[in-house]
């Protein structure tokens, strides 16, 4: 088997019985980064001197018998982490020039567990958007091919990672899911990806969004893979203030815990109106695999649901309109000369923001200003609070269920170009993964079959607040039921 | 509730973003539609329902009032378009 279609898992074993070195693993990613990167576009800023750098020390500490848990497996980190000494774009012209000087929290775990850093992936703008077509740098393409050989859209905002992932030119990506970023790209790729509760993991260091919403998680092409990743890059930061004083549990054991006895709730509000017969018909599947495997399925009713998408589009950008306000050209980033301070600043942010950023720190800034507060902002905090309401009532102890499954995404990858008429429009793309994320609950995408296009569609878990166990379990008995093999055109050990 | 290009420009002012009259059309139209989609909030009886600020599950912590960093100037400096020894340069805006 080629090294670069191995699971996280299966390398990891490799490396402690000495079938190969971190640093021919990490070679074995360059040089297919190398092939693939100038046509995929998933990686902004390559770093083939820092990742050989690390796996000879991968190396080193294996040989003295001291390698931590993640020694030598080489990632792909979503260019919104700050990565000390490395350029860190956020996907913007304005943080073009942005070399931090400090770790994510994140970043900072999955150095110390000897990860190697590949690379910085290809985002949206700020993470805003769902095609990965706002990012300064060109959009990613989707390593999968339909029949009619147009550029697919590999999603986003994490597109870069999903398509590196996806790919195999790394074994697992960061990613960061603010209203489905990690899990509407992993479903358009064929891979896994959790957005965690809120609080899991540390939001130090991430370029912040929308502070209530973000979210770091892993995405990998196993739900082991992503279990492995989460347990390094989760657990308590005092530098993050919404950061949860939890011990980090053993998620790769709950895997292959099972479902039997388990309650499944199918919510009957996401079967929206037009729904595509497809995405139809592999939720039905997903419904029976658990059924088969023991779950105990129940209707379930999460009334507020259709209210997510518009809720989320005035929170996220009111709070993304505060959090940009930082981009002054002053401290950091790029500057734009101009007659005086505020003609500096307009200039500046006029100039290193994208059309997407402009629309939403517009709408953001509307919705917070003085007589547009209460009849938008205030009133979408009260119906978020309905939405995680409903969420909580479905999950209540003994009554309730323990885990709920939707569709990821109402379509697959669509074309570059496609769904790109009015923003609106490509909105739409998270109307299912959109709640999970008002209400802060640990959400999950698995892929679980192909489209008439053969393209790939992923099934959603949503779990209790910090119960991510389940919602691997859950996946985990997905997964095995799916049997999901297929492989995307574009892939590294496809490459000669 | 829809925008006028008055609105509009007040508002990019606010945002601190330099528009051309060009881009205004344009912009009006995107934002009218995405207040648009979101009027249908208008429809859902709110009465009695707290805000819901974040999605943490916790109240937030304090810490403790001490200093935990500091005296790392060219750390600090070291992104900064323009500076004048130990300080960030700007326009200048006292005359």
């Amino acid at each position: 088997m080629n090294p670069l279609d191995w699971t996280i898992a299966e390398a990891l074993d490799a490396l402690a019985a000495r079938q190969i070195s971190a640093v021919e693993l990490t070679q074995a990613h360059l040089s297919a980064i190398r092939a693939l990167n100038p046509r995929l576009n998933a990686f902004i800023t390559e770093t083939p001197d820092l990742a050989l750098e690390q796996a000879r020390a991968a190396d080193a500490a294996r040989a003295a018998g001291s390698a931590p848990s993640l020694s030598g497996i080489p990632l792909a980190i979503k260019d919104l982490f700050c990565t000390e000494g490395v350029r860190t774009t956020a996907g913007s012209k304005i943080l073009e020039p942005f070399i931090p000087p400090y770790d994510s929290t994140v970043t900072a775990q999955l150095k110390a567990a000897g990860a190697i850093t590949l690379g910085k992936a290809n985002l949206d703008e700020f993470a805003m958007g769902s095609s990965n077509i706002t990012s300064a740098y060109g959009p990613v393409e989707n390593p999968w091919q339909r029949a009619d050989g147009k550029k697919l859209t590999p999603g986003g905002s994490s597109g870069g990672s999903a398509a590196a992932v996806a790919a195999r030119i790394a074994m697992g990506a960061t990613g960061t899911d603010t209203g489905g970023s990690i899990r509407q790209p992993a479903s358009f790729t064929g891979i896994a990806g959790i957005k965690p509760t809120y609080g899991r993991c540390s939001r130090f260091g991430i370029v912040a969004f929308a502070s209530s919403l973000d979210q770091a998680g892993p995405m990998a092409r196993t739900v082991q893979d992503c279990a492995i990743l989460l347990e390094t890059m989760s657990g308590f930061d005092p530098r993050d203030s919404t950061s949860a004083e939890r011990a980090v549990p053993d998620f790769r054991a709950a895997c292959a815990r099972g479902v039997k006895g388990l309650r499944i709730g199918i919510p009957a509000e996401y079967r929206v109106d037009g729904m595509d017969p497809t995405i139809e018909k592999l939720w039905q599947a997903g419904i029976d695999w658990l059924k088969s495997a023991g779950a105990i399925i129940v209707d379930i009713s999460l009334p507020h649901t259709k209210y997510g998408l518009p809720v989320y589009y005035i929170v996220a950008p009111a709070e993304a309109s505060s959090n940009l306000a930082r981009y002054d050209g002053v401290r950091f980033g790029a500057r734009v000369e101009g007659d005086d301070l505020i003609d500096l600043y307009e200039r500046t942010r006029a100039a290193g923001f994208g059309a997407e950023v402009k629309r939403r720190v517009m709408i953001g800034t509307y919705v917070l200003s003085a007589g547009y507060y209460d009849a938008y902002y205030l009133r979408a905090q009260k119906i978020r609070a309905l939405i995680l309401r409903d969420f909580q009532m479905a999950f209540a102890q003994t009554t309730g269920v323990d885990a709920i499954l939707t569709p990821t995404t109402p379509s697959a990858a669509f074309a570059l170009g496609e769904k790109m008429d009015d923003p609106v429009t490509m909105y739409l793309n998270d109307v299912f993964t959109v709640p999970a994320s008002l209400a802060g609950v640990p959400a999950m995408s698995i892929p679980a079959g192909l489209d008439p296009n053969g393209l790939p569609l992923g099934l959603q878990v949503i779990g209790r607040h910090f119960d991510e166990k389940t919602v691997f379990a859950v996946a985990g008995a997905l997964e095995a039921a799916s049997g999901f093999t297929a492989l995307p055109a574009l892939r590294g050990s496809a490459v000669r | 509730m829809s925008l006028d290009p008055a609105t509009i420009r007040r508002i990019a002012k606010l945002a601190r973003l330099r528009l051309a009259d060009a881009e205004i059309p344009r912009l009006q139209g995107e934002l009218n539609a995405i207040l648009g989609y979101v009027e249908q909030l208008a429809a859902v009886d709110v009465t009695g329902v707290e805000p819901l600020s974040g999605g943490a599950q916790m109240a937030l912590r304090l810490r403790d009032d001490v200093v935990t960093d500091g005296a790392m100037p060219e750390r600090i400096l070291a992104n900064a378009p323009d500076r004048i020894d130990n300080f960030f340069a700007v326009p200048k805006v006292v005359e």
